[in-house]
């Protein structure tokens, strides 16, 4: 335990405030930048006070992108990256969701084989199996479009483990009241396995909505037409290394704005989050 | 409302036999009570007749039709769990609803049945609290609402009251008996706990490793229990046991102990059964059993006293709380002949 002491109560808060401040200083430093004139970035000569650019940079950024080589607007790779990382997370938890109310609540031929099948894929994450993937994908006709950069990455052994878990939890009795009470399986699953399940919804939405927005490699891959860029992986187009300058202050605007979305989402979901937990049963 | 009968209901798992064969017509209105010790198969019977667990042999009839074949919801029993099993989620008002809902029911007569049953319930007030914010006791009650307003052919209870405290294990006690004659709906009610069984019970059936060893009233199962089992189980402290060797009227315990018993026909090795309450102080003739006393639970109206018979069998005797007995002495204690209870020695069945 923490002895109510002040030497110890400042030594404590004094290592949580170092380091929230070598989390925080990068960021706040992007964010300063973002304001200020590119040249007074490359410089170096930019303070640690705001600029007076800001609004003409984000704006700048939203709508038009770097100009120095032209990149598609910040707010249609915002677009795409949604679009990404909303398919990717419902789509995960929706597909899990039902697997593990299979696996946990029916008995059918293979159940365990079926599961241990989920289970394996957990041992061959996305980078491993991108040759074939993209095989599949680029044989489809998939290349360039929302469906070949999300469908791939929806299946998730992860989440289907999660839920299971979570429906062990569930115990029997409820089932059997449910199945006296004349609940078949659709209406379970919709007037008590959903509702109990909301504050893991909640949780996992958080995680994989992050997930989604983040993926870098595969949209590296399977986008070649530069509309279809998503944030992360935007940036890192507007990084130029040679023939022409990069604009730093667009690319510190974007990354700003490339950080508002999971931002949001955490804050949001947090709140029903919390609350979850606080009034959980039991 | 409707007469529920098993007729040789077996249930095995797999090779494994649990239940091997319960023969019982439970009459309209009637309070059937299914006692016994932890895995004697009282549980899985019950569930049977709910339909959560299918029927290995025999058949199962509610109000006439076998019922062998059809889903829970379509038996029209409702069944009250230990846990409650209340949908966490959902509002005591809900909770109740729900079951009436899937079957599609009017939406004023869901509302009139769910208020009435919580008035009854003395629930009125609760109706919009989720589970979680009530307590024991009034989770009990909803639970119990949720089975009234199904208006079901029967009631099945699954050891509704072991997960309450003692004091209010009592107070529902009494109140389910009165809700049962108050809606006479025929009920099978699972318990462990023998003084559970012996208050509620219209009839009991008690159960041992899977076999009805007795169904009967409560006080014909006191009175004449069929088995040295149900002897023990029933009453509480439980009956006294002593090996002894029965002939022509006369009972001889060992130790030089003979109890005569001149309508006993019984001859051979039997188990002689005598509950604590019945032996009293003083000696009397021909049914004498000294005891030299080694402990005493003062209870207040009463004191149970421990000690050995000469022969060595433990033995215990109930006698008023007021009587001064002291340590260590030697007592003389007597039955009535008509108290005494003969078993086989081998079988444990009665033998008069």
């Amino acid at each position: 335990m923490v002895e109510q002491r002040p030497l110890s109560k400042f030594v404590a808060h004094a290592i949580l405030v170092a380091g929230i401040v070598i989390v925080a200083f990068p960021v706040y430093l992007t964010l300063i930048a973002s304001t200020h004139e590119p040249a007074d970035i490359v410089n170096g000569t930019m303070g640690l006070l705001p600029g007076h650019m800001g609004v003409t940079h984000y704006f700048d950024a939203l709508f038009s992108g770097t100009k120095q080589i032209k990149s598609t607007p910040v707010l249609q790779m915002m677009g795409n990256s949604l679009v990404m990382a909303l398919v990717i997370a419902i789509g995960k938890i929706a597909i899990s969701i039902i697997s593990a109310y299979a696996v946990v609540f029916f008995r059918f031929p293979f159940r365990m084989f079926f599961f241990w099948t989920i289970f394996v894929t957990l041992m061959l994450p996305v980078e491993v199996r991108i040759y074939p993937t993209y095989k599949v994908v680029a044989d489809l006709g998939l290349l360039n479009t929302y469906a070949g950069l999300t469908i791939p990455l929806i299946a998730s052994a992860t989440a289907t483990l999660l839920f299971r878990q979570f429906f062990l939890t569930i115990p029997d009795e409820l089932v059997e009241a449910a199945q006296i009470d004349g609940a078949g399986p659709m209406k379970f699953f919709r007037d008590i396995v959903l509702p109990l399940s909301l504050t893991n919804i909640a949780a996992l939405f958080v995680i994989l909505f992050i997930y989604g927005w983040n993926q870098y490699l595969w949209p590296l891959l399977i986008t070649t037409d530069s509309g279809m860029d998503t944030i992360v992986y935007g940036i890192r187009r507007m990084i130029v290394t040679s023939d022409a300058n990069t604009d730093w202050h667009i690319v510190m605007a974007t990354t700003m704005l490339a950080m508002l979305p999971p931002v949001f989402v955490v804050v949001v979901m947090q709140r029903l989050f919390v609350k979850g937990l606080v009034d959980t049963e039991k | 409302m409707a007469e529920v009968e098993l007729r040789a209901v077996r249930k095995s798992f797999g090779a494994t036999k649990v239940i091997h064969g319960v023969d019982i017509k439970i009459a309209d209105g009637e309070l059937v009570v299914i006692v016994g010790p932890s895995g004697c198969g009282k549980s899985t019977l019950l569930r049977m007749v709910a339909g959560l667990e299918t029927v290995s042999e025999g058949t199962i009839a509610i109000d006439g039709m076998p019922v062998n074949d059809r889903e829970p919801k379509d038996r029209d029993i409702a069944m009250v769990f230990q846990n409650y099993a209340l949908y966490p989620h959902m509002s005591v008002y809900d909770n109740m609803a729900y079951g009436l809902r899937n079957r599609g029911m009017d939406k004023a007569e869901i509302d009139r049945r769910v208020r009435e049953a919580a008035k009854t319930l003395e629930l009125a007030h609760l109706l919009e609290r989720k589970p979680r914010q009530l307590s024991g006791g009034q989770r009990q009650r909803v639970a119990m609402g949720r089975a009234i307003v199904r208006e079901p052919k029967a009631f099945l209870f699954d050891e509704p009251l072991s997960n309450l405290d003692a004091k209010l294990r009592v107070q529902m006690r009494v109140e389910i008996k009165k809700l049962q004659r108050q809606l006479g709906v025929t009920s099978l009610y699972v318990t462990h706990d023998q003084v559970e069984a012996m208050t509620l019970a219209d009839r009991l059936i008690v159960m041992n490793a899977g076999v009805a060893e007795q169904i009967g009233t409560p006080m014909e199962l006191y009175a004449r229990p069929a088995t040295t089992f149900v002897g023990g189980f029933i009453g509480s402290p439980a009956m006294n046991f002593f090996p002894a060797r029965a002939a022509n009227g006369r009972v001889e315990l060992g130790g030089g102990i003979v109890l005569a018993m001149s309508n006993a026909t019984a001859a051979g090795e039997v188990t002689v059964g005598i509950r604590p309450e019945h032996l009293t102080l003083g000696g009397a003739d021909g049914v004498s059993l000294p005891i030299k006393v080694e402990l005493i639970e003062h209870l207040g109206a009463e004191a149970l006293v421990y000690g050995h018979l000469p022969g060595g069998a433990a033995l215990t005797a109930r006698i008023d709380g007021e009587t001064d007995v002291a340590l260590d002495a030697q007592l003389t204690l007597s039955v009535e002949p008509r108290h005494i209870h003969l078993f086989d020695k081998t079988s444990g069945r009665r033998v008069d």
